[in-house]
């Protein structure tokens, strides 16, 4: 069994016929790192904010399971449903500029989860934080706790934020593109930093983001969504030699090359989208009847 | 390792200076002023009416600001209104603080029902013009300090809501707040722990504000001769009295009104003062 699993999972805008999330299945195994690829808007972000019982209020659940570790979280109550996720999910956000509170400083902002949720000791809580942030490759931790987080750069406050997630070393991660809003130089040290974090504590990772090459390394299968609709779902290996949907072709035909950099970029046909869309259409209108 | 903007040693701000000098000389004097008052603010001499300030021809010693046309001492009067003015701007602008900024951030982070309550509610209320609203107010709960202290908390917390609610909105915005939610806090709790610091610059800022405001919404209730009862001495009611003897004894109106001007302008540099001073965030 899965520790993440998804049962056909709706969601919509509420009081509107808007599909933002189309049935969408997928699973997470223990250790296991989970690629959710798609174009911007096709309902990636909205998946990891599901889990964690953060999506926006206009959005609501119609419909599915979200099991976690044997719990469906939908099913259980508020403040029940927070404290299991406290526990065992984490999350590394896309932003690192507005995701440490800036009037705060930053060992509270780290320790505080461990206190709150597993009452440990505030002295214990630090000693943790100041050893991951060493973890993380962070010159003088002691230094770095004390400081707000305007006072330090977006690829150190990544780097907290990483350090953060693993602290009470969840079960599982989510990271909502962590490396979207660095520049290319940290992206890269960033990437490395996650994989080997996630290699060590052995934390599964559901890993959202529009970059294919970023999948190819980090990832060891994922999912392809379109539309809220998730059109293929397979190993690393078996997606880039043997993509089974033509979007997911046409994607990696889209994906610049290293090889050929000055080459043109090919966009996914007007074809590929029309088919996709009627594709997902059908299935609307069959899970319907 | 730490950048540059950590090295910046922040100076104390010139007008955080001055307006808290003002302010903290004014409240000595409002406390201490059966002490250093030199006369007394109510005691009338009719031969000794509108005696002009210490520096012009014809002044009388020990009457540094002149006399009004009743003969009362000007300076007494001002240190005796201090008294209520602070009292009012004190009181009525944190009670309207409270009021106003817990609506805000309720409205503003929690969203849905009670942020459609509210937000109507500050609608409604300020389509009411305010100073008929307070005038009208002070009438029906009769003149006395705590209907002005009322009156003004009625009428002002739609500011701080107003304010208030739109930064709680966006700071509810932040990934900070979903990472706190994901780390097992509860709505409130985040409210108070997460979103309050970030919004409390701007709460000191309104707090401020509010007090120069109270002060003004005194004087004009002292103007239209609805403060308190007319006996003690009020700014506003000073200023009304020496509108009628103008071209005769200037300073009679002069005095308060330069008092209440400087008093409400340290109220509002204060707080600029305290937000640059203290803000952790450099903006």
């Amino acid at each position: 069994m899965s520790f993440l699993s998804i049962r056909n999972l709706s969601a919509r805008l509420k009081g509107r016929p808007d599909q933002i999330l189309r049935r969408v299945s997928l699973e997470v195994a223990a250790g296991e790192v989970r690629g959710l690829v798609g174009e911007s808007g096709a309902g990636k972000s909205m998946i990891g904010k599901a889990i964690l019982g953060t999506l926006p209020q206009s959005v609501e659940i119609t419909g599915g399971q979200i099991i976690l570790d044997g719990t469906d979280l939908l099913s259980l109550p508020t403040a029940q449903r927070r404290t299991l996720i406290g526990a065992k999910c984490a999350l590394i956000p896309q932003d690192p500029l507005t995701a440490l509170n800036p009037s705060r400083r930053i060992g509270p902002q780290i320790t505080n989860r461990l206190v709150d949720i597993l009452h440990w000791t505030r002295a214990d809580a630090e000693k943790r934080a100041r050893d991951l942030l060493a973890e993380v490759q962070i010159p003088d931790p002691e230094r770095v706790m004390r400081s707000y987080p305007h006072e330090l750069s977006g690829g150190m406050r990544q780097r907290i934020l990483i350090a953060s997630a693993f602290a009470a070393e969840p079960k599982l991660i989510i990271a909502d593109e962590p490396t979207t809003a660095l520049d290319v130089t940290v992206q890269k040290q960033i990437l490395k930093l996650i994989a080997a974090m996630q290699a060590r504590h052995g934390t599964a990772l559901l890993f959202v983001t529009h970059d294919l090459g970023v999948v190819s390394k980090v990832c060891q299968s994922l999912s392809v969504l379109y539309a809220g609709y998730v059109l293929e779902d397979s190993t690393i290996p078996d997606f880039f030699h043997t993509p089974k949907h033509p979007y997911s072709r046409a994607l990696l035909a889209a994906t610049p090359k290293y090889t050929d950099p000055d080459g043109s970029l090919t966009p996914v046909s007007d074809a590929v989208i029309a088919a996709t869309r009627a594709e997902v259409e059908a299935a609307d209108r069959s899970a319907h009847v | 390792m730490l950048d540059g903007r950590s090295a910046i040693k922040r100076k104390l701000p010139t007008r955080l200076v001055l307006s808290a000098t003002w302010l903290t000389l004014l409240t000595l004097a409002a406390v201490f002023a059966p002490l250093i008052a030199p006369k007394d603010p109510l005691a009338q001499d009719l031969f000794l009416g509108q005696l002009p300030p210490f520096w012009v021809q014809g002044h009388e010693p020990g009457y540094l600001l002149g006399t009004d046309s009743l003969g009362r001492d000007v300076l007494s009067r001002i240190l005796y209104g201090a008294r209520l003015a602070l009292t009012v701007a004190l009181t009525a602008g944190t009670i309207t603080c409270i009021i106003g900024a817990t609506m805000g951030l309720l409205a503003g982070f929690l969203r849905g029902w009670v942020d459609i309550l509210i937000s109507r509610a500050i609608d409604i209320w300020m389509a009411f013009p305010p100073v008929l609203f307070s005038i009208l107010l002070i009438a029906v709960l009769g003149p006395s300090l705590t209907s002005i202290i009322i009156a003004i908390v009625v009428i002002d917390w739609t500011r701080f809501a107003r304010v208030i609610r739109a930064e709680a909105m966006t700071q509810g915005a932040m990934d900070y707040v979903a990472s706190a939610q994901v780390a097992g806090r509860t709505r409130l709790s985040t409210m108070i722990t997460e979103i309050l610091p970030n919004v409390l610059p701007t709460i000191v800022v309104l707090l401020t504000l509010e007090m120069g405001i109270s002060i003004i919404v005194e004087a004009i209730l002292s103007f239209v001769n609805l403060s308190i009862s007319t006996d003690d001495p009020t700014w506003g009611g000073m200023i009304a009295e020496g509108r009628a003897s103008i071209h005769q004894a200037w300073w009679v109106l002069v005095f308060p009104l330069i008092t209440l001007f400087l008093t409400v302008l340290s109220f509002s540099q204060l707080g600029e003062g305290l937000k640059d001073r203290f803000d952790p965030v450099l903006r």
